[in-house]
């Protein structure tokens, strides 16, 4: 695609006007990234607080505004309008541009759009720490800013839609999950924040409540995040990607069984029995589609596999598959009424969303960040080795904190169903609790080394600079 | 069709959208719509709650006179509705559920299995379900404790329970006393008292017979 790309461009409009600092403003992209990166740390200060809490070694106590409680919710906030969301901008500032041959909408407004959000972010983070959170799952958005984000999110389809609308011929994959990710996650965050909290309650309220928190991650990230990864891995393999058919399958899968898997949250709640059904056969069929997009990636990978070993954005990337597919498998057997029986309420879900969020999201921002940083700041990394740390301490503290947490849902669902007191079930859960708590240190460990290698390189490019 | 901007607008962006949010929202919306939403007016015309905050009053007389006045039912709407929203703001459905399941002895441990009515008030909106269960599950709670017990237990939690991993909520009470529940403090623990109070089973303690009573041999 993107050789094709090259050459449409060298043809058609006169490479004067279509070059890339013409494309992309770089300034924003490394902006995003840097701002995506301060909320990861803030998310990280709310998983700590919360990981010593439960092993009752948090020395931070009688302030509110050091509760674990609202800060827990800054934890999953920040990640989502913080970090994923900075991200994702800085990803398709890079790539809507160079994909469509055209800039985006307008530039103000994209430097006004990356204040707004952050203004959004702020706020979030300030109104739950003082007690306004709104009582939705990953929605505790206080309820004024519902509407500014709501704007804030139609802006950005704007900008980047102009770009996508004037592109001429077929599409590439990238921006089916584009388009449409703009679509759903508008249409998420309104069904998400105002119907439950304006027109229904109860039962009603707790459908919405599960199709929201899985629209969150289905149709907001897996779609912008799949379709960067489409971007990025033909263009750093050098070939295209191995099936277009498979393509198609993958997205158009998507597009119909994600949004149906809502209420896989809530099984065995007064929701009725049928929806519930239909919420995990829809979650079986997902899985699926996802075996598909997996194939196609490792059949593009098929022949160069040592560029996993070697090039480190690929390596990022492809961990963060394999462990998709492990997230998608556990998924197709957790959703069944079995499992839910035992792990519903228990760690085991707080590892399942661990590993999708950090294990998968957050590898392909890292990689990305990798690849785009030296490119951003035409500098070379300063360290190789704080690189290679970077991966091996996230990649291994992930990995614990997943299989610890695994373990510790199934210990608690067998402590809670033996009806012993529910202090049987805390104390079984401390050693579990102890040992999630040094693999979240592992991972912040891991960032540690990343921002540190990210500030020489600043450095070493700014130095560069001032000699030339 | 399938690679066109329309499809993937209007079929896979809007389309496949509105078919899962008929079929999986607008469903229970439909199925559960002769089921009338009481107001908070509605549900503090209770019986068990009503005896719960005149408790409060007795217990705490100076803090309740300060922050409620009169132990009334337009006092007790107020405390409801501010304890709801320091329950969501203060994040505890993050770490207690608020239903019961019919399996994995569910019932055994906390009482009925959640049904829907019990869900269709002001005060489940958004709903209080939860996902996470640190703690137990508080949707019986109401009763099973007195208010002093919440009053300390909030306070420090530890004090109760030692191996609790609860925070501790300073900020529910004047002078950093356990004795002095503020207006937060006294509406928490209103709320937690409410959650199964439109139970039968809900423990009455106007039956409450004192314990060598409880001894004594009802045949002598």
């Amino acid at each position: 695609m993107s050789e094709a790309a090259q050459s449409s461009l060298a043809s058609d409009d006169g490479a004067a006007t279509l070059d890339h600092d013409h494309l992309v403003e770089e300034r924003l992209v490394a902006w995003y990234f840097i701002a995506g990166l301060v909320y990861l740390f803030i998310s990280f200060s709310g998983g700590l607080m919360m990981a010593l809490q439960l092993v009752q070694w948090n020395p931070l106590q009688g302030s509110e505004y050091l509760s674990p409680g609202r800060w827990r919710m800054i934890h999953t906030n920040a990640v989502a309008y913080g970090f994923l969301a900075n991200c994702f901008l800085a990803g398709l500032h890079w790539a809507v541009p160079r994909l469509t041959l055209k800039p985006v909408l307008s530039r103000p407004l994209s430097y006004f759009i990356f204040i707004a959000w952050q203004v959004v972010v702020v706020s979030t983070a300030a109104g739950i720490l003082m007690g306004q959170a709104q009582g939705i799952e990953w929605g505790e958005t206080p309820k004024w800013i519902d509407p500014l984000a709501l704007a804030g999110l139609a802006l950005v389809a704007l900008n980047f839609m102009a770009p996508i609308i004037q592109a001429k011929g077929p599409l590439y994959v990238t921006l089916w999950y584009f388009m449409a990710a703009f679509v759903w996650t508008f249409l998420t965050y309104a069904m998400g924040n105002i119907a439950p909290e304006y027109f229904v309650s109860g039962t009603s309220a707790g459908a919405i409540g599960g199709l929201f928190i899985h629209d969150l991650v289905g149709l907001f990230v897996t779609p912008l995040a799949w379709g960067l990864m489409y971007y990025f891995v033909p263009i750093l393999l050098k070939k295209p990607i191995w099936s277009h058919g498979l393509s198609l399958v993958g997205f158009w899968g998507l597009a119909f069984f994600y949004p149906l898997n809502g209420i896989h949250h809530f099984l065995y709640t007064p929701i009725p029995d049928f929806l519930e059904y239909g919420a995990i056969v829809s979650t079986i069929a997902v899985e699926f589609v996802v075996t598909t997009v997996i194939i196609n990636f490792f059949g593009t990978l098929w022949g160069s596999g040592r560029a996993v070993v070697t090039n480190l954005p690929i390596r990022w990337f492809y961990t963060g598959m394999v462990l998709y597919f492990i997230t998608c498998a556990q998924c197709a057997m957790q959703v069944t009424h079995t499992f839910q029986k035992l792990i519903h309420f228990t760690d085991w879900v707080v590892g399942h969303a661990h590993l999708v969020m950090f294990g998968v999201f957050s590898m392909w921002f890292f990689g990305m960040m990798t690849y785009l940083f030296p490119r951003l700041l035409k500098q070379s990394w300063y360290s190789r080795n704080l690189c290679e740390w970077h991966f091996w301490l996230s990649a291994g503290g992930i990995l614990v904190m997943f299989i610890d947490l695994t373990l510790a849902g199934i210990f608690q669902g067998y402590f809670w169903a033996s009806l012993q007191p529910w202090e049987a079930s805390i104390d079984g859960s401390y050693p579990f609790w102890v040992t999630r708590l040094f693999a979240g240190l592992a991972i912040i460990g891991g960032q540690l080394a990343f921002v540190y290698n990210l500030w020489k390189t600043w450095q070493l490019s700014r130095r560069s600079a001032a000699a030339a | 069709m399938f690679e066109s901007k329309s499809g993937i607008l209007l079929i896979g962006g809007i389309g496949f959208f509105l078919f899962a949010f008929l079929s999986n929202a607008l469903v229970p919306i439909l199925l559960y719509r002769h089921l009338p939403e009481q107001t908070v007016e509605e549900l503090a015309d209770n019986q068990n709650l009503i005896y719960q905050f005149e408790d409060l009053k007795n217990r705490y007389p100076e803090q309740f006179e300060k922050y409620y006045g009169e132990a009334n039912q337009e006092n007790l709407t107020k405390a409801l509705r501010l304890g709801s929203h320091i329950y969501t703001g203060e994040g505890c459905w993050h770490c207690h559920s608020q239903f019961i399941r019919p399996v994995s002895n569910e019932s055994s441990r906390w009482g009925k299995v959640a049904s829907s009515d019990e869900f269709q008030n002001e005060l489940q909106r958004p709903v209080m379900w939860g996902t996470r269960r640190v703690g137990p599950d508080l949707s019986r709670e109401g009763g099973r404790r007195g208010n002093d017990w919440h009053a300390v237990h909030f306070f420090n939690p530890q004090s109760l329970s030692p191996r609790s991993p609860m925070p501790k909520y300073a900020w529910f009470y004047d002078d950093n006393d356990p004795s002095k529940p503020n207006e937060r403090g006294l509406a928490i623990i209103t709320y937690v008292q409410w959650l199964g109070s439109w139970l039968e089973e809900y423990p009455d303690y106007e039956d409450y017979q004192p314990l060598e009573d409880q001894m004594r041999n009802p045949l002598e």
